[in-house]
């Protein structure tokens, strides 16, 4: 086991280097640059922009700089367009705020789904059954962009609740909306998952021979149900938690976090640079990590994993 | 009746008494006790840096925590600001600002060695600021070499000749100079203050500026929050005590919040005006912005060769039909165009362009008429493409002109939608064939506009080139009422239509009834938050 992860963290060293080379790459590719205006900048003023934030120097020399400041100082340089700031401060802002509400939501959704799963698995084909599988599936026609702005007409136009926007860290009347937001479409996934993969199980011949023992059906479902049924929502977990918490552009664009997931956008769109890579590598690193992590969770499950 | 209550009713008394005495009022109004004003801005502020800078809601911000030269009142005038008067040589090429008794906010007195060190900062090479072509527009001696980097920042034609005096050399006369020291990019800065904290310096902890108020909190993507400096030279009639901008977005949610109460001021969703207006009749406004929407036909080396010829062009512009662009797209109040200038800048007046005054139903005839005359017709359709960038506003003109080309004159237009910086890379190097522009005011004068087709600007993308407007233009710049020329440069754009006029801008905001003091008449929306206050309800 030991060996698998320590194998897979020297693995995880050269697939960051092809995504740092690839976006780098690609992201130059993309036209227009940092400085690209609706008014021209002269040649001149480019020029100093430009030696000013080593874009003057040869494609190469840029990616080797990049790696060499990143790997030894840890220092992903100064955004191209908000030149007050660096990547490591805007990360380092904007980062906590989107993983408080994404490991919020991720709760929220698992504990929720999970347990409409489980009802409904088990009521199969009653009332239970539909009512969970309704609401899994409204849940799911109901992106977060038509979700969040539905929230904020609710709870801050009509019932003055809650504020519409803002961050506060503890303050949960700023958190609720952005969790909800967040949180119900992939409830509402981890759901239909539980449910579809409980039936599966619910069949089985172990489940049989434990209901022909006798055993009360709360234990048979705690005991030989739960775990081996979880296995599919577990890989469906992994990335979904990465996901959630590196940010959504939906939630930080209505709700006015802060969080990185609107900065990822803009930094696109604006071609910063710099804050782009910065933020990729961290959703790459975090990937990889929380697929590590899914995997060694996996062999804890499953006994027959073997690594 | 106990001694108690006797007492506590005098004091109840008393204290009414007082407090009408004490509650303050601003022109005849009774101001309200909670002085906060919370509006809304797009996008997260670029810097505080009043030489990095470079977009509007930064400059907004930039007007309250620092001061410039000049002001602008609420209907656009030039009025004092860090300086109290100045006066100008007689070649019109040295301008010299004399400095009022003020300070910083730190308590250091403001001196005219903080804008020399400013001025010199925009335009040092080490600054590496995209506003340093301001200083080139400004036309400031020696400006240009030192961007370049062949002059040092020293060299610039700027000096203290004490602490209260400024001076400026200029390298042509420019009638409109002074407005022009109301930008942003031309605020002075402290310079121990830069010095000692590098770019950490505009953290609300370090920031020391000379404006009404100082940065109190920024949290990035979320808000800035601004407070009352009581060391401001004119504090004793700043009202506000306290400057809110909450970054928001989406159009439609600072909309929603705007109306649950969180804010006193956001922009009106596209579209929405109409319903506003009648819903909240005092608080809808749609006021003359200063920018103008056009589709730039090249006609430069890359552009096809059938928009070279001006009877396509005119053909094209004619066949617009632009009430329904502005009475049915866009619904805000926004201004047909037949002219570049928008028709609101300060000391201009529309000049009389003859296609204006037509019909519509007159101008497609003349129009088709034209189209035929250059060899285009159902058995030879021109082809044409147009480009605009992701919005929907964009998207619903660039559909509705396909339209009218099309119905017209036969025209098969091919629609081209990309994203901002694809757009304006294409744009800029000529690969386009018709293209959504709008350019804006940099300050409140036509030449603001008008410059941008002489054939030497740096803007000129539509690669329009005409000896005789750029002798109109240049002319205009040593004369002391240019507006003739301004006309006559007008007159010549409609004849040779180097790109087609759509709409010129309003602005089209919510402004809750309490607030009072918003300049809805400066065209520039050059507002400073301490001529703002809020009333009682």
């Amino acid at each position: 086991m030991l060996t698998y992860i320590v194998r897979r963290l020297i693995i995880a060293i050269p697939t960051l280097l092809i995504l740092v080379v690839l976006s780098f790459t690609l992201m130059h590719a993309a036209p227009g640059g940092p400085f690209t205006a609706d008014r021209e900048v002269p040649p001149e003023i480019l020029a100093n922009l430009e030696a000013r934030y080593g874009l003057d120097q040869p494609f190469v020399v840029q990616v080797f700089v990049y790696l060499k400041n990143v790997v030894l100082h840890f220092d992903f340089g100064p955004s191209f367009v908000y030149k007050d700031r660096t990547v490591n401060e805007i990360i380092a802002n904007g980062f906590p705020i989107t993983l408080t509400y994404g490991a919020i939501a991720f709760a929220v959704a698992v504990f929720f789904g999970v347990a409409l799963g489980v009802a409904a698995a088990t009521h199969h084909n009653r009332w239970i059954d539909y009512f969970a599988v309704g609401i899994a599936i409204g849940a799911q026609v109901l992106p977060n962009f038509v979700l969040a702005p539905i929230l904020v007409l609710v709870f801050t136009l009509m019932l003055g609740w809650l504020p519409g926007g803002g961050w506060e860290y503890d303050q949960p009347r700023y958190i609720i909306m952005p969790v909800i937001a967040l949180a119900t479409s992939f409830l509402a996934s981890i759901a239909r998952i539980t449910r579809s993969s409980m039936l599966e199980v619910l069949n089985a011949q172990h489940v049989r021979t434990a209901r022909a023992k006798g055993l009360p059906s709360h234990r048979v479902i705690l005991s030989h149900v739960l775990k081996p049924a979880l296995l599919p929502v577990l890989s469906y977990l992994g990335p979904t938690f990465v996901t959630m918490i590196t940010g959504s552009v939906v939630i930080d664009m209505f709700f006015s976090t802060g969080g990185i997931g609107l900065s990822l956008v803009n930094a696109a769109l604006n071609r910063d640079y710099s804050v782009m890579m910065g933020i990729t590598i961290l959703i790459g690193a975090l990937t990889i990590g929380f697929n590590l992590l899914i995997d060694i969770l996996y062999a804890w499950i499953d006994p027959k994993i073997r690594y | 009746m106990s001694l108690t209550k006797k007492l506590s009713g005098i004091l109840l008394v008393l204290s009414f008494v007082f407090s009408s005495v004490d509650a303050a009022t601003k022109n005849g109004v009774k101001l309200a006790d909670k002085q906060i004003f919370t509006y809304r801005i797009l996008d997260d502020i670029k810097s505080f840096d009043p030489q990095i800078s470079t977009d509007v809601s930064g400059s907004e911000i930039l007007r309250s925590l620092f001061e410039g030269l000049m002001n602008e009142d609420s209907t656009g005038e030039l009025v004092p600001g860090a300086a109290t008067s100045f006066s100008v040589s007689e070649d019109k090429l040295t301008y010299t600002f004399n400095l009022r008794e003020a300070n910083w906010a730190n308590g250091e007195p403001v001196k005219a060695g903080d804008f020399v060190y400013a001025w010199r900062r925009l335009v040092d090479p080490a600054t590496a600021s995209e506003y340093a072509w301001y200083m080139e527009l400004m036309g400031i001696v020696n400006a240009s070499q030192v961007v370049k980097g062949e002059l040092a920042p020293d060299q610039l034609g700027v000096k203290a000749l004490d602490d209260k005096t400024f001076q400026i050399t200029i390298e042509n006369a420019l009638p409109y100079f002074p407005s022009m020291t109301t930008h942003a990019s031309t605020f002075p800065v402290l310079q121990s203050v830069v010095e000692k904290h590098g770019t950490q310096w505009t953290r609300p902890e370090n920031m020391v500026g000379n404006g009404a108020y100082t940065l109190d909190e920024y949290r990035p993507g979320e808000k800035v929050v601004m407070k009352r400096n009581p060391g401001y030279w004119n504090d004793a009639e700043t009202t506000l005590e306290e400057v809110v901008a909450l970054v928001i977005n989406d159009d439609d949610q600072a909309l929603t919040r705007y109306l649950a109460g969180e804010m006193d001021k956001t922009e009106i969703p596209s579209g929405q005006f109409p319903r506003l207006k009648k819903e909240y009749a005092d608080e809808a406004f749609s006021y003359p912005r200063s920018c103008s929407y056009i589709y730039w036909f090249n006609i430069g080396e890359k552009g096809p060769e059938a928009l070279k010829d001006v009877r396509v062009r005119t053909a094209l512009s004619y066949a617009i039909n632009r009430e329904i662009i502005t009475d049915k797209i866009l619904q805000g109040g926004q201004y047909q165009s037949y002219n570049f200038t928008h028709q609101k800048t300060a000391g201009f007046t529309l000049p009389d362009i003859e296609y204006a005054n037509w019909t519509q139903p007159e101008r497609d005839a003349k129009a088709k008429a034209l189209i035929t005359e250059a060899g285009y017709g159902p058995d030879n359709p021109l082809k044409l493409s147009i480009s605009y960038n992701t919005s929907e506003g964009h998207k619903k003109i660039a559909i509705a002109i396909s339209q009218f080309w099309k119905k017209t004159l036969g025209v098969e237009v091919e629609l081209i939608n990309t994203e901002w910086k694809v757009h304006t890379t294409n744009m800029q190097a000529g690969d386009y064939e018709i293209g959504r522009y709008a350019w804006c005011g940099d300050y409140n004068e036509a030449s603001t506009y008008l410059d941008l087709l002489t054939s030497y600007s740096g803007h000129n993308v539509g690669g329009f080139s005409n000896t005789a407007y750029d002798e109109l233009m240049a002319e205009s710049k040593t004369m002391a009422d240019p507006s003739d020329n301004y006309s006559k440069a007008e007159a010549l754009l409609a004849a040779q239509m180097p790109f087609a006029p759509i709409y010129q801008y309003t602005g089209v905001i919510m402004l809750k009834p309490h607030l009072k003091g918003w300049p809805i008449g400066n065209l520039m929306q050059n507002w400073y938050a301490r001529e703002l206050y809020i009333v009682e309800p």
